[in-house]
């Protein structure tokens, strides 16, 4: 009987420590290899790979843009975000319902494909989005966009919007509805109540959308690959060129046990903040 | 509750824009009779469409990634049901730990499990076959389907197999004529969440997969890398729509926001 | 011999002891209710008999055999369960003859036990239906239909209509009692409630911390308690000078305990009152007769059979 669940979780458990620590642990053993342009991967201790990451300034500038990248990103998602989830959360089905399903949908749809989109609106020959900026008087030359961080940024936002309107939501659907009207009812103007009441207690659901959200932006591969172009790497793409076009495999695993890492400590960082912030209010 | 004032509509209209902008745009210049990138203006045409049929890789690649989403997620399930009872019915040691570790490919970049299976499979003799991403697959897709069916192991009322037992059934009858029966739902929607979440994925498998196993999405990135023309939305559109039909059937199945946020958050208003 | 017997039945968790040593006989075609507050270890004992949760120590014996040798499976025992526990993937005909299909009863058989047993529980036109389509009131008859229908040794009854609201419970009790009446079988009601185990059973246990503190016609348990615990728990009580006294043996008459009514409450058939006296607060329940009754602050006199 106490053997039951372990013979259950048996096949999983099989295949993660075949496919999964076997793997992640070959790939940290990895970013200490020698490599060399005609000897290859050679099956050494070195510290070479970890030496020339963490001290090269172009390995600076290049993690630093990552990291940007995904702060802005995160920042743009909350900003933007929450509040669409709140009036998301006010709306009456079946709008409700239709919207939610457009705002969390394309988290479905292909990411190369959102891409693409973006690709489209921001160049080609349409460059969609500097027209609108323009017919609208808030620029008055086109911006760049294709190859920046700023691209980047906004279709990473795009990208990753769904995470957090669905973060945000799900603490709203927590809320108590009378609270507000108990607010309302002791005098609250509509603003206070946002502020004072609703803000507070969806900010649990903003910081762990954020923290999901900040994640994926610093470990994004297809968009800032499609929309940063060759030039313009980020963490990913930097790693993707030194396993499949420079073949430098040792050095790309450094790139990505680092960023591995990086993440590990920021999002356990934010969520130890979460948890003593919030611990008490929301056990 | 009080309605949204009309700022919040003005907002939530341009939000909602900027949601579908980049998904329609792909859309509309789908449709271009030009050869070059460009809104159909004063006539549409399909012979973006038709020329799909011209490029087999894109076809193969399509093939591909639906068996490969199939197979992919029909095993994930297979093995996420005998798991997801474990964790809803037994407290033992580890049990935290084990659940964290099934949930894990959601928090560990796909850039970094892209690297490690290309790693591992080279090593192994799998590097750049349909097995090796069939069991990577597998592996992405597991927190989907492990999410879903122990959501529905969990809300099955013990005492109903418990109420079958007193009646007479055997242990197996109980698995076959209950139990199974009950958490089909989960399964089913697990299944689909994790084939949608196979079908797109492209930052692990742009590692893994060598030409002749490319995916879909691999294939459209590739060839996104090197030009951008009117084949790759016309094959970005049809994604879109297969997606778009799969996504409303899903939601008028199950609901997308009880397989999105893990639970029925829409009653209770 | 008794046809059920619990002998010093224990079962511990840890160092807690839920059944405490629980001895208890059951007659053939008795009904008996386990009666105590929550964790006081009557569903572990209805699921020790029903198979679910195996005893620490002590034994089951069913008609003189030892039911724990034998499996949950084949016991045979009829139960219906608090949440009802039926096969929502299934029609109420199907609910009901599962345990007949279980048992390996022909078909045409089955349709016709099943037919029987519906019309017992006034479900007769209900067969093709499914459990989410039914009432609460008409899902715990169909629960009772599939534990009667497999003409069980024994039926066991876990709180059994704590799910419906206080009017279709009292109609469900006076049915649940002649139901039983009819088909005879030996029961076994597991209920937190002191009104229900007393308008239901033939005998009570009233349980307190894995213990039966007695054991007893209801009716003789009400009136003489064995233990204060005994007597709190089936009905409001009053302890005066060491006595207990139920408030509505106690009437207000021209010479006894001198008090001043507190407060009054008016509950439809009867009034309560709370008088303050020398010997403390008690409680009095008059039955309303339409006649003018004493009002707050006046002056009472308290009266009860067997007061010196």
């Amino acid at each position: 009987m106490k053997a039951a669940p372990y013979l259950l979780c048996l096949p999983a458990l099989v295949l993660f420590a075949g496919v999964v620590i076997v793997p992640l642990a070959m790939t940290v053993l990895l970013s200490f290899h020698d490599w060399g342009q005609y000897k290859g991967i050679e099956p050494v201790f070195i510290l070479k790979n970890w030496q020339e990451v963490l001290g090269d300034s172009y390995f600076h500038e290049m993690f630093a843009r990552t990291f940007r990248i995904a702060f802005f990103v995160t920042l743009l998602a909350a900003v933007f975000g929450a509040p669409e989830a709140y009036i998301l959360n006010r709306m009456r089905s079946p709008w409700r319902g239709i919207f939610l399903l457009m705002i969390l949908g394309p988290l479905l749809i292909s990411v190369v494909a959102r891409t693409l989109g973006w690709a489209l609106l921001f160049g080609g020959n349409s460059g969609l989005v500097n027209k609108a900026l323009m017919g609208m008087g808030l620029i008055a030359a086109p911006l760049p966009f294709m190859f920046t961080e700023t691209g980047i940024v906004v279709a990473l936002a795009h990208v990753l919007m769904p995470y957090m309107v669905l973060a945000v939501w799900a603490s709203l659907q927590r809320l108590d509805p009378q609270i507000e009207n108990a607010a309302v009812a002791l005098g609250a103007g509509p603003f206070t109540v946002l502020r004072r009441i609703v803000l507070p207690q969806v900010m649990p659901g903003i910081l762990s959308g954020a923290v999901i959200v900040f994640a994926l932006a610093a470990s994004a591969f297809a968009t800032p690959a499609i929309i940063g172009g060759r030039r313009l790497k980020v963490a990913s793409t930097l790693a993707y060129d030194e396993f499949l076009n420079t073949l430098n495999w040792p050095l790309g695993a450094a790139v990505a046990v680092l960023l591995l890492l990086a993440l590990i400590g920021i999002v356990w960082g934010a969520n130890r903040l979460v948890e003593r912030r919030y611990a008490q209010v929301f056990a | 509750m009080s309605r949204n004032g009309p700022l919040a509509l003005a907002y939530h209209t341009l939000f909602v824009a900027f949601m579908l902008a980049p998904i329609l745009v792909v859309c509309f210049v789908a449709f271009t009779p030009e050869g070059y990138l460009s809104f159909p203006t004063d006539r549409w045409s399909l012979r973006w469409f038709y020329a799909i049929a011209q490029y087999p890789e894109f076809i193969s690649a399509f093939w591909r990634s639906l068996w490969l989403g199939a197979i992919s997620s029909a095993i994930a399930v297979g093995i996420s049901v005998p798991a997801a009872l474990a964790i809803a019915r037994y407290r033992f040691p580890g049990r935290e730990a084990v659940t964290a570790l099934f949930m894990s490919p959601l928090m560990i970049p796909h850039l970094v499990l892209g690297i490690a299976f290309l790693r591992f499979f080279t090593q192994i003799g799998l590097g750049g076959t349909f097995t090796g991403l069939v069991l990577s697959h597998i592996v992405v897709v597991i927190p989907f389907a492990l999410r879903l069916t122990l959501a529905s192991a969990v809300g099955l009322d013990r005492s109903i197999e418990h109420a079958a037992v007193s009646l007479g059934a055997t242990e197996s009858v109980v698995l076959r004529r209950i139990t199974l029966p009950l958490v089909l739902p989960g399964l089913v929607s697990g299944w689909a969440l994790a084939f949608i979440n196979s079908f797109d994925e492209v930052t692990m498998t742009v590692f893994i997969a060598a030409p002749g196993t490319e995916t879909l999405p691999v294939r459209m990135f590739l060839y996104i890398q090197d030009n951008i023309d009117p084949l790759v939305t016309s094959v970005s559109a049809c994604v879109i729509a297969i997606t778009v039909v799969a996504l409303v059937l899903l939601d008028r199945a199950f609901g997308l926001e009880r397989m999105l946020v893990g639970r029925n958050a829409n009653h209770g208003r | 011999m008794a046809f059920l017997e619990l002998e010093k039945l224990t079962k511990s968790f840890g160092t807690h002891n839920a059944v405490d040593g629980l001895t208890l006989s059951v007659e053939k075609g008795e009904f008996v209710a386990l009666l105590g507050p929550s964790g006081c270890g009557k569903t572990t004992t209805l699921q020790m008999i029903a198979g679910f949760v195996e005893p620490t120590s002590g034994a089951i014996r069913l008609a003189g055999k030892d039911l724990l040798a034998i499996k949950p499976a084949k016991r045979g025992l009829g139960i219906v369960f608090q949440s009802y526990a039926l096969f929502p993937h299934m029609t109420v005909a199907e609910n009901v003859g599962f345990g007949l299909e279980m048992q390996g009863v022909a078909a045409a058989e089955r349709t016709t036990r099943v037919g029987e047993t519906l019309e017992l529980v006034g479900l007769g036109a209900f067969t093709t239906r499914f459990p989410r389509q039914l009432s609460g009131g008409q899902q715990q008859r169909v629960a009772l239909a599939r534990a009667l229908v497999i003409r069980p040794q024994i039926l066991l009854l876990d709180e059994p209509l704590s799910n419906l609201d206080a009017k279709l419970r009292e109609g469900m009790q006076i049915e649940l009692r002649q139901i039983q009446r009819t088909v005879g079988t030996t029961t076994i009601l597991v209920t937190h409630d002191q009104a229900e185990a007393m308008a239901l059973s033939d005998r009570i246990v009233v349980m307190n911390q894995g213990k039966a503190e007695q054991i007893g016609p209801p009716h003789e348990a009400y009136e003489r308690p064995a233990t204060p615990f005994v007597a709190n728990f089936l009905g409001k009580t009053n302890l005066v000078n060491g006595v207990t006294v139920r408030p509505e043996r106690i009437s207000f008459a021209a010479s006894g305990l001198a008090g001043t009514v507190r407060t009054r409450i008016f509950q439809g058939n009867h009034w309560l009152y709370q008088v303050d006296t020398a010997s403390g607060l008690v409680t009095v329940i008059r039955q309303n007769t339409g006649e003018a009754m004493p009002v707050e602050g006046d002056a009472v006199q308290l009266a009860w059979e067997g007061r010196a």
